[in-house]
């Protein structure tokens, strides 16, 4: 019998070998699939135990979340509050146990619970140190942010405004805005959600939406055709009006016909027939290289959650992203035809200004400064980070120059500011067939060395509005707040 | 260093594991050591060492290893329980020190475990009688759907843990007395023609009903399994009588399929007695026609008893929302895994694992008994939870290894049968909490909570030192030495 005996042992040995093996399937191997089963709500709760890390605005004093204690002993959670109500419910969105995180609560995450790796969590625990969120300083400035709001007041658009140099985004507004206070309240959650909401108040316009640029668009149009060196700021230009393009006459705004200009003053006045004839001479090809060096065809590379922005660029009637094949005259001043409209987000239109503000230079946008640590260490400092090197410094050069020039003298002079020069270009796309404007304006300042680019946009303006009225000045406020704040 | 005393120094990491344990929990707990880690690690090695004190007058010959190895283990389940809900771990240690008890009074009252083949009949009835006890009217309770417990007024228990001894003791006397004459080698040489026709026609049938009724893979393997190992014994012409009682248990054990419907404790029950069916006769091919049997049978049965086919089901795709939100539906076993997925290598530590949701609801069902091995994980790691796997490996490999050493059939076939139960008892719970097998009610040996539990472990404990004593007392007085 003894025999048997080791066999049956034999056996025992192979079957808790089973236990073993899927013991460690679901503790090592499957893990991480299923922390992240929709089922598995652990994770939330377990963060809801420890305090999330402070979110403060770049002043570093600023609250913009708090986590703040409910309940007693065993039983106590942390529940995150928002001091500033919905001034930052955009950029930094919400963290619930109900309906989890977004924006930047959810991208920072891993910082704000003190989330470590395995072997991190092991050192943390010998130091006997409870688990603790860091705290996440923002880029965001406080009253500028403020500002912002109140100037979109009860319209619907975005204001953004980054430091060219840094990347660091210094305003992200975007009405109309929800209170992250009560978002987890399951009525109000539903009610955001229905379809039928068209404020669609949850959407963070600057990073989310796609809208037509208009005439901003001309300022890519522009880098690409100097950089390429098909023309100069003083080459001279037909702006007759109307012109054939793509076999469709193309006019001017209000139908002015211009002669021969220089392709400074075309930016100036936003000659369409001028950068129609340009586009088509750059061609698709290099327009499309020039718009990805600015960051077009992709997510904005900013730290935020990538499923909660869209990429600009062409879009075809189905909303797919084309390189070629389109109306490349029509794209080039910021409008496009049946086999493609340029469609853009507010946040790629400031990175537009900045990147021609930083001697051509695009720096990674960024909406955190730096991670600090609850004993005040800096955890992280979020160096500026350089994306592309869009065009020459010395089209970046000419470039400013012609852009001042639209505000010093064309479509933009209601951004000017006294005693700070201001570069910039106005946009007015039709939509909804003529019967409305979305208005923008996109600039920089001061022009001898830039430290704010900005984009303003305004959505479902009358007939009759147009970016250098009705978004110049907005841009005006946010930079001379942001100039006298620092 | 003579047996006993190796047992003794064996119960030291004991009692350091109870107070490091308890420290780590009221640590977590409170932020705080209080003197009372101290006062539970010195009362539980007290009563260890009156334990060990008893089996040292009694049986001075039994296996040095098996008595801290199942201290180890209820020490290591008191600290979990305790970390789980101080007042369970109170009433755990009750249990531990009345299970402590019954050990010495099993040692006292059986010097000689060959009394009990004198009984063998009425400790099987008494066996079916315990099964059946759940189903009765008013005493019996429906657990999750299964037949497992009773109640007495405010004692409930639960009394398939005693069956399960009772029904090896039978076995293990019956199959010492059959097993003999239940496989007699008849073999006589056939002729190749003969060999083929034995073979080849079954084989041939076997072919036909596969193309015919287009078997699904898991039942053509079972068919097929069972085909031959018919054909094998067979060809032994064992004697049909005697199998009459062993098709008794195998009805039994369906019947207990339908009874107390649970494929737990039916797979603990059956498994066991198969493995002492290839021990005492060596003949896989019956082990083989058993197997299949039962597993054909169970599926078939697994239809009929709904709640069998659901716990199924759930074992299948337990993250399928509607079983996972359907009442008694795959939230448990979904629950375990994500348990276990929080643990990763290292664990949570001791008293760190999320039990409880802020509205005081608790996250695990049933973390105390059924989970428990999932909170393992969860505070241990992968190699907290496989160092007590290891642990029960090794309580098995001695109690094979008293098997091995037993010097008549009796106690060879008692020992088997005891740690056969025991390690799939561990193999049933763990793999059903893993996922291996679907999830039943059967509690995790000396480690989860419950009074009966801990009182039978104690007993078979009892038994398999009993027979070890004997086993190695005649080696040593034989001289043959080499003992460990």
């Amino acid at each position: 019998m003894n025999r048997q005996i080791l066999h049956l042992f034999a056996l025992t040995l192979v079957l808790f070998g089973v236990l073993i093996a899927f013991t460690s399937r679901w503790s090592v191997f499957e893990a991480e699939s299923l922390n992240d089963n929709a089922l598995n709500r652990r994770g939330l709760l377990e963060q809801q135990k420890a305090p999330r890390g402070l979110i403060l605005a770049r002043d570093g004093r600023t609250v913009i979340a708090q986590s703040d204690p409910v309940g007693r002993g065993e039983a106590r959670v942390y529940v995150r509050r928002y001091p500033e109500g919905s001034t930052f419910g955009h950029p930094v969105g919400y963290s619930y146990i109900t309906i989890g995180e977004s924006a930047l609560e959810r991208s920072r995450n891993d910082a704000l619970t003190g989330d470590l790796d395995e072997f991190g969590t092991i050192f943390r625990e010998l130091q006997s140190r409870a688990r603790e969120g860091d705290d996440v300083v923002t880029a965001l400035d406080p009253d500028a942010q403020r500002q912002a709001i109140d100037l979109l007041a009860d319209r619907k658009g975005s204001i953004v405004a980054l430091e060219p140099a840094t990347g660091r985004v210094r305003v992200s507004a975007s009405t109309p805005g929800y209170d992250p206070n009560t978002v987890d309240d399951p009525a109000v959650f539903a009610a955001l959600n229905d379809p039928d909401n068209t404020e669609r108040e949850l959407v963070n316009r600057a990073v989310q939406t796609n809208y037509p640029p208009g005439s901003t668009f001309k300022v890519v149009t522009a880098a690409a055709a100097l950089d390429s060196g098909e023309v100069t700021p003083d080459s001279i230009l037909d702006g007759s009006s109307p012109q054939e393009v793509s076999g469709v006459p193309l006019a001017n705004a209000g139908g002015v016909s211009y002669g021969p200009v220089t392709l400074t003053t075309a930016l100036t006045n936003s000659v369409n027939t001028v950068f129609a004839r340009l586009g088509e001479q750059v061609g698709e090809r290099t327009l499309v290289e020039y718009m990805e060096r600015f960051g077009f065809y992709q997510d904005p590379q900013l730290d935020y959650p990538e499923d909660e922005m869209t990429a600009s660029g062409v879009r075809n009637a189905d909303g797919r992203l084309v390189t070629s094949g389109f109306d490349v005259g029509r794209v080039a001043i910021g409008q496009g035809g049946a086999e493609g409209q340029i469609q853009v987000t507010p946040l790629q239109m400031a990175e537009v200004a900045a990147a021609v503000a930083n001697g051509g230079k695009l720096i990674r946008p960024r909406l955190t400064e730096r991670i600090v640590a609850k004993d005040g260490r800096v955890e992280e400092d979020i160096e500026p980070a350089q994306q592309s090197q869009v065009m020459k410094p010395r089209t970046a050069q000419q470039l400013t120059e012609m852009m001042a020039s639209v505000v010093n003298e064309g479509t933009g002079t209601a951004a000017a500011l006294s005693g700070v020069s201001v570069a910039g270009k106005t946009g007015t796309a039709e939509v909804s067939n003529g019967l409305a404007n979305q208005v923008w304006f996109i600039g920089f300042a001061p022009v001898e060395s830039p430290r704010y680019a900005i984009a303003v946009t305004l959505e479902d303006q009358p007939v009759g509005s147009s970016g250098g009225v009705d978004a110049a000045p907005l841009a005006a406020q946010v930079l001379q707040t942001l100039l006298e704040g620092s | 260093m003579s047996a006993r005393t190796r047992e003794l120094f064996g119960l030291l990491p004991v009692s350091l594991l109870v107070c490091a344990g308890f420290a780590a929990v009221l640590v977590a707990q409170s932020q705080e050591v209080s003197d009372l880690t101290v006062t539970y690690g010195a009362v539980f090695l007290g009563l260890c060492v009156a334990g060990h004190v008893f089996i040292r007058l009694r049986l001075p010959d039994a296996d040095p290893y098996l008595y801290p190895l199942a201290a180890l283990l209820a020490a290591f389940g008191l600290v979990m329980i305790y970390r789980i809900d101080a007042e369970l771990a109170r009433e755990q240690a009750q249990w531990f020190v009345i299970g402590l008890v019954l050990f010495c009074a099993t040692i006292y009252l059986l010097p000689d475990h060959h009394v009990l083949e004198r009984y063998r009949y009425t400790i099987a009835a008494v066996g079916i009688a315990l099964l059946v006890l759940p189903r009765l009217p008013i005493i019996g309770a429906q657990v999750n759907g299964a037949f497992l417990a009773v109640k007495l007024g405010p004692i409930q228990f639960q009394p398939a843990e005693f069956a399960k001894l009772a029904i090896i003791v039978f076995l293990a006397s019956y199959l010492r007395d059959t097993r003999e004459v239940l496989v007699r080698a008849r073999l006589t040489p056939l002729t190749p023609v003969a060999t083929g026709l034995l073979y080849g026609i079954p084989a041939a049938l076997f072919v036909l009903v596969l193309v015919a009724l287009d078997l699904e893979p898991a039942v053509a393997v079972l068919l097929g399994i069972f085909t031959l190992s018919v054909v094998t014994l067979v060809r032994e012409r064992p004697s049909l009588k005697h199998f009459g009682p062993l098709l008794l248990i195998w009805g039994a054990a369906m019947l207990m399929l339908v009874v107390i419907r649970d494929l737990g404790s039916s797979l603990m029950f059956f498994g066991a007695f198969l493995a002492l069916l290839y021990v005492a006769t060596a003949r896989l091919s019956i082990v083989g026609v058993g197997a299949t049997l039962f597993f054909g049978g169970a599926a078939l049965l697994a239809g009929a008893v709904g709640h069998v086919q659901s716990r199924i089901d759930t074992w299948l795709d337990p993250f399928d929302r509607e079983l996972y939100e359907a009442p008694g539906g795959s939230f448990q076993i979904a629950q375990s895994l994500f348990a276990q997925a929080d643990g990763g290598l290292f664990g949570q530590g001791f008293g760190q694992a999320l039990l409880e949701l802020p509205d005081g609801a608790r996250i695990i069902p049933a973390a105390h008994t059924d989970l428990i091995y999932a909170v393992i994980t969860d505070e241990l790691g992968l190699f907290g939870a496989s160092g007590l796997i290891l642990v029960y490996l090794l309580f098995v490999a001695r109690g094979f290894k008293t098997a091995l050493l037993a010097s008549d059939g009796f106690s060879k076939l008692l020992a088997t049968g005891l740690t056969a139960v025991f390690a799939l008892q561990v193999f049933v719970i763990v793999g059903g909490v893993t996922k291996v097998i679907p999830l039943t009610g059967v509690t995790l040996p000396f480690v989860s909570y419950g009074g009966s539990s801990i009182l039978a472990n104690m007993v078979l404990l009892a038994l398999l030192l009993i027979v070890s004593d004997h086993g190695r007392r005649d080696r040593v007085r034989a001289g043959t030495g080499g003992l460990v």
